[in-house]
């Protein structure tokens, strides 16, 4: 990223936010969290085609932060930078939901979580081209032809560990356990979302929660998953009270800014 | 090159900014222009300024930052007082623009161009892998390896005839 920021701007971002900026730094902080978790597998995939591929889906998911920081530095102005956004902010700040914050665990869990929020991405963008925000909707338009990519890859990942061995079936089970309960997150608004979605900016998360539990129903049903009953749900993130794994992303993804602050490659 | 240097901002058109575009290369597929690959929407420009419109292949292609640079660099001979290149993310690119003579350079040097058609950008899962012709041989005997390859825009295919190994830019 762009290094434009200096020593003296640190203490001023973000002064004040306006729900259309909150909205916008919420899109961005739940790719850029979800893209600096996949990174974890480069170079540890279970093969390299498929490390190859979950550093590409990483790639991506940061090209959808990057485009949204650097939009939402225009909104919030004050020396904002896209880096600002994404290196200096403190947890709270955060607005990205606790399943993209969660470890990246074993196979199955990165591969669940990826089908959960691919899902979940393609819904929501699919509404979000046709935001009265024209910057938006052109980035979710721009995004939606590499979800597409992401949903199927891990669809098809579901299926084969799900429908596979003993051993992959357990694991997907394990899973689902430990994802399962961030996942009403997703579709329970937030003011920010509630706002933007009532001034036609943002999207009424609440809609997208049917056709992502018919999705995941018709791709447990193929992997041979049961359907996960109802258990106690997690939220938070989206209105900055995070997981303690958060923190733990930040002394990785934030840790030079902070120590050695501007400093550049 | 030197013809270029002397004229005046005044008396550069398009055709000549197209001219220097047509030299700078996608640095991650150096056989491909960014005029080749479809890329430059638009040049604007008045006596101070001039502007490139350009939209970017994948959303995260690190590529985009240094082709950003290098068209400043390219264009700042010419004189003009600021050079802004704007990326527009809307319409979204296609492989569809990439030119025929860039599908040809392509397969010259030896990664497969993206079929005509789109065939395999919709969700149908272990749906059969798109039929791609050798660069090598021309046989369209191959098999996928992975849809994810060196670069976001490729895919990685094998060719079941002469054996090789070989890139596939996608189709998106």
């Amino acid at each position: 990223m762009e290094n434009t920021f200096n020593k003296n701007e640190f203490s001023k971002v973000p002064p004040s936010e306006g729900f259309r900026e909150a909205y916008t730094l919420h899109l961005a902080d739940n790719s850029l969290i979800l893209g600096q978790r996949n990174a974890e597998w480069c170079g540890h995939g279970p093969v390299l085609e498929q490390d190859i591929a979950i550093t590409n889906i990483s790639l991506d998911l940061i090209g959808q932060a990057r485009n949204f920081y650097q939009y939402a530095a225009t909104l919030i102005g004050n020396n904002a930078t896209e880096d600002s956004l994404a290196y200096l902010r403190k947890e709270k700040e955060f607005k990205n939901c606790l399943l993209v914050e969660q470890p990246k665990g074993d196979w199955a869990q990165t591969i669940l979580r990826q089908f959960f929020f691919s899902q979940y991405q393609y819904l929501l963008f699919q509404q979000l081209q046709n935001s009265k925000d024209e910057q938006l909707a052109a980035i979710a338009e721009k995004s939606l032809k590499e979800i597409t990519y992401h949903l199927r890859w891990s669809s098809e990942w579901v299926i084969r560990l799900g429908d596979g061995t003993e051993e992959s079936h357990k694991r997907m089970l394990k899973a689902i356990e430990e994802l399962w309960k961030f996942t009403d997150e997703l579709f329970s608004a937030t003011s920010y979302e509630l706002q933007t979605a009532s001034d036609g900016s943002g999207v009424d998360i609440s809609k997208l929660k049917e056709p992502w539990m018919n999705k995941v129903k018709e791709i447990f049903s193929e992997a041979t998953l049961a359907f996960p009953g109802k258990t106690f749900m997690q939220a938070g993130g989206k209105e900055g009270k995070h997981s303690e794994h958060l923190g733990n992303i930040f002394t990785e993804l934030q840790y030079m800014q902070k120590t050695y602050p501007g400093c550049e490659w | 090159m030197n013809g270029k240097n002397v004229m005046t901002v005044r008396t550069i058109d398009k055709e000549t900014i197209y001219s220097y575009l047509r030299e700078i290369n996608d640095p991650e597929v150096p056989v491909l222009s960014i005029i080749d690959l479809g890329i430059v929407r638009d040049v604007k420009m008045n006596d101070e300024e001039l502007e490139v419109i350009i939209t970017p292949t994948y959303t995260g292609c690190p590529a985009m930052d240094m082709i950003t640079a290098t068209i400043k660099i390219q264009l700042a001979t010419l004189g003009f007082k600021k050079i802004k290149v704007t990326q527009a993310l809307s319409p979204v690119w296609t492989t569809e623009w990439m030119s025929e003579e860039g599908k040809r350079k392509l397969r010259e040097y030896g990664i497969a161009p993206p079929n005509p058609r789109q065939q395999v950008c919709d969700q149908k899962l272990f749906a059969a892998a798109e039929a791609v012709q050798c660069p090598q041989c021309n046989s369209y005997h191959t098999h996928r390896i992975s849809e994810f390859g060196s670069t976001a825009c490729k895919a990685l295919y094998q060719c079941d005839d002469c054996k090789e190994p070989f890139d596939y830019f996608k189709c998106h």
